[in-house]
């Protein structure tokens, strides 16, 4: 059997997400951009705070699903791009002083290229077996971030405190709430871009890769330039996720970035919905509160709680929120009808 | 006589009157409290890892809480009950911001204590003292958390790695002044805190190391480093290992036939973790050092403290493991953080428990070692600076010789 019947045989891995379907309606955007925009005005700091890690940790879960759901590449790796992202931002904020707008696009930019040179050897793999080579790279990350000639500037085990940043310009509101908004406007810029993405010339490509490999080369999509691509982009803006992670959480350390990590954002991804970039917050609100939830409810057995309302998501609605979305549009639909 | 008893009539008369006629209370008996304390509760904060990796270390957390359960079932400090608030942070620093953050901003508790781990106290540190909360008894044995000048907020609890170091340093210039020291160190803060704290212990003296040896937790076998050490010349063996390290030296030293002087980390002295794989006929004769009694030692039956804290398991923690060293580490933590809010009085104030916690003096624990006492000042953020050497012998442990100072010059 050769190669390609191998390829054309294979249960597509991901469900053919049509790109319309990606993305939110006008009306709703509008909703949630102001409800985002709103909410810090009343909460405490410490709400701020978390709805800050919501924004950051969505952004990480939508940059896989630009990878899985967009090209339909698998990756357990996305600690280590977060992991660099985190370090190139701290490193250069603490040992070098560098202003901390400056650092996220440089980290931004690295991790694209880290991304797009580890693109090329994971080529040759598909399903499974790249999310086992994902897989080493982020078991490998925390032990490099050790190293002793990289100790000077990781800090080692001990790790490294981050400056928080006060808000510019002398505008009254606190550290953690200008951070927030500065989180939100990168979150936003980032996600119009993603969404812009998708619906370009090279999002049809990554979609074609996705749904059929061997009938998107023949239309004559170069598919090995935009699976390594899709890979560059999805490390570049976890990277700027690790990047404002490192500012809101003041600090890094190896053991911040393990394999539980990528493991986190993939549940997100599913729980938010392959595929449908709005979920990807959705997802990002999921594993940050249900294991506070959890841990509530028995803290011997918070996993096993956890475990049981995963389970209970995924039996109950399989495609994640995008699912709840679609059924709520439909009940909108028909009280409209009546 | 008369008139001094007149005068006190007096005096209460007095002060009887000022009572009944309602003015406000004298200074002296004022209360004062922070977030997180009121006339009838006190509510104290806590980390642990009860999921991820580290989630061996949850029974220290556990039987916190039952020591803390026992206070309130005895009437609580003062009257006032303690409410333990522990959270899970799975090891992970981020999440450990998170739960420190909910527990001082949300839940507004007077102070955290107790919490576990190197990196993830590191990573509240700063916070905590810019919020000026205090972050007490640090489970963790980095030698940072004793630094009062630039962080008067946070303050440990057991011995640094750093002073076991010293104290071995100690043991060997009175017990082989002419003693040459090999020392196999893990490469990482734990095993570089050690070093340092070995060859300050050393002073002068620090030529005595014939030979510093790393190695990386990622290399499979130690064998190599051993043989090194052989064949430097070297008739004191300093093993700065962790568990695992720690039986393959012991192993390979045998093969060898090498007979050192061997030290072994306090970390790495469980019997059936570390020597019983390694081979108890072979281990016979290492030395290590500690500062609490070992649970599972039929020697301690007949000790006080030590029936306190069988007492204590029977009643208000039974799943707990009497064996499990992490049981006696959290209920002499949870005892001194008790002690220090009872000094505190009716000032509960963030203030005053920084000030009390940093003049306890010569408290002793019942699951510390006889003699070993805490002692803390407003320059020294370190409670525990000593242990007791201790020989293996048999199936265990046999403490010996005084109990030692960890400080220099003493």
């Amino acid at each position: 059997m050769s190669t390609a019947e191998d390829v054309v045989t294979e249960a597509p891995a991901i469900e053919a997400v049509p790109k319309r379907a990606m993305t939110l309606g006008t009306g709703t955007s509008v909703v949630v951009l102001l409800l985002l925009l709103a909410v810090p005005l009343f909460a405490k700091n410490f709400i701020i705070f978390q709805l800050t890690q919501l924004l950051y940790l969505g952004l990480a879960v939508l940059a896989l699903n630009i990878l899985t759901g967009g090209s339909g590449q698998f990756s357990l790796g996305q600690s280590a791009f977060y992991a660099v992202g985190a370090y190139v931002t701290a490193v250069m904020m603490e040992a070098f002083n560098i202003n901390y707008v400056l650092c996220l696009p440089i980290a931004g930019v690295l991790c694209f290229g880290f991304g797009f040179l580890f693109g090329q050897p994971a080529l040759r793999l598909s399903g499974v077996y790249l999310a086992l080579a994902t897989f080493a790279l982020a078991t490998a990350m925390p032990q490099l971030l050790k190293l002793n000639f990289l100790e000077h500037w990781t800090g080692g085990v001990q790790g490294l405190v981050v400056t928080k940043p006060d808000a510019p310009f002398g505008l009254p509101m606190s550290q953690d709430m200008w951070l927030y908004y500065f989180t939100l406007a990168i979150v936003l810029a980032i996600y119009i871009f993603s969404v812009n993405l998708l619906r370009s010339r090279s999002g049809r490509a990554f979609m074609a890769i996705r749904d059929n490999e061997i009938a998107a080369s023949a239309m004559g999509v170069n598919v090995a330039l935009y699976k390594t691509l899709a890979f560059g982009v999805s490390a570049g803006i976890t990277g700027v996720a690790g990047g404002l992670s490192a500012i809101a959480v003041q600090f890094v350390a190896p053991d911040s970035f393990t394999i539980t990590l990528s493991i986190q954002l993939f549940l997100g991804m599913v729980v938010g919905g392959v595929g449908w970039l709005p979920g990807s917050i959705v997802g990002a609100a999921f594993i940050i509160f249900v294991p506070n939830i959890a841990e509530g409810i028995s803290k011997g057995l918070s996993g096993a709680v956890f475990g049981v309302l995963l389970f209970f998501v995924i039996y109950l609605v399989p495609h994640g929120a995008r699912q709840v979305a679609i059924m709520g549009q439909q009940l909108v639909g028909r009280l409209k009808k009546n | 006589m008369t008139a001094v008893r007149f005068q006190v009539a007096a005096v209460l008369a007095a002060f009887a009157l000022c009572t009944a006629m309602g003015s406000p209370a004298p200074a002296l008996a004022q209360k004062k409290y922070d977030s997180g304390a009121s006339d009838t509760e006190i509510k104290i904060g806590n980390i642990m890892p009860y999921s991820g990796p580290a989630s061996a270390y949850a029974a220290i957390g556990k039987a916190e809480e039952a020591y803390f359960n026992k206070i309130n079932a005895e009437g609580g400090i003062g009257g006032r009950k303690i409410k333990f608030i522990s959270y899970d942070d799975g090891y992970s620093p981020p999440k450990t911001v998170e739960q420190a953050r909910k527990l001082v901003e949300s839940d507004g508790v007077l102070l955290i204590f107790g919490s576990l781990g190197t990196s993830t106290n590191g990573a509240i540190r700063k916070y905590m003292n810019e919020k000026k909360v205090p972050q007490l008894f640090v489970a963790s044995g980095a030698s940072k958390w004793n630094d009062p000048k630039q962080y008067p907020w946070t303050m440990g609890w057991q011995p640094s790695y750093a002073s076991e170091a010293r104290i071995y340093a100690k043991y060997i210039m009175k017990e082989k002044p002419d003693g040459k020291i090999g020392v196999l160190y893990q490469n990482d803060d734990f095993g570089k805190d050690y070093l340092k704290g070995l060859k300050d212990g050393l002073g002068p003296k620090a030529s005595m190391i014939v030979l510093e040896d790393g190695y990386d937790t990622s290399e499979p076998a130690i064998d190599e480093h051993v043989v090194k050490l052989k064949a430097a010349g070297a008739d004191v063996f300093i093993s700065i290992t962790t568990p695992k390290f720690s039986a393959q030296a012991i192993k390979k030293a045998a093969e060898i036939g090498w007979h050192p002087v061997h030290i072994i980390s306090n970390v790495s002295t469980s019997v059936s973790g570390v020597l019983e794989p390694a081979g108890l006929e072979i281990s016979q004769g290492i030395l290590s050092a500690s500062y609490t009694k070992d649970g599972s030692d039929p020697q301690w039956n007949a000790d006080d403290g030590m029936k306190k804290f069988y007492n204590f398991i029977a009643q208000y923690d039974p799943k707990a493991n009497k064996l499990d060293a992490a049981v006696v580490f959290g209920y002499a933590a949870a005892q001194t953080m008790v002690k220090v809010l009872q000094m505190c009085g009716d000032d509960l104030t963030r203030d005053n428990v920084m000030k009390q916690a940093a003049s306890l003096k010569d408290f002793e624990p019942d699951t510390l070692l006889p003699g070993i006492k805490i002692n803390t000042t407003a320059d020294n953020f370190a409670p525990i600076e000593q242990l007791q050497m201790m020989r293996f012998k048999g199936k265990k442990w046999e403490p010996f010789g005084d109990i030692i100072s960890s400080e220099l010059g003493h």
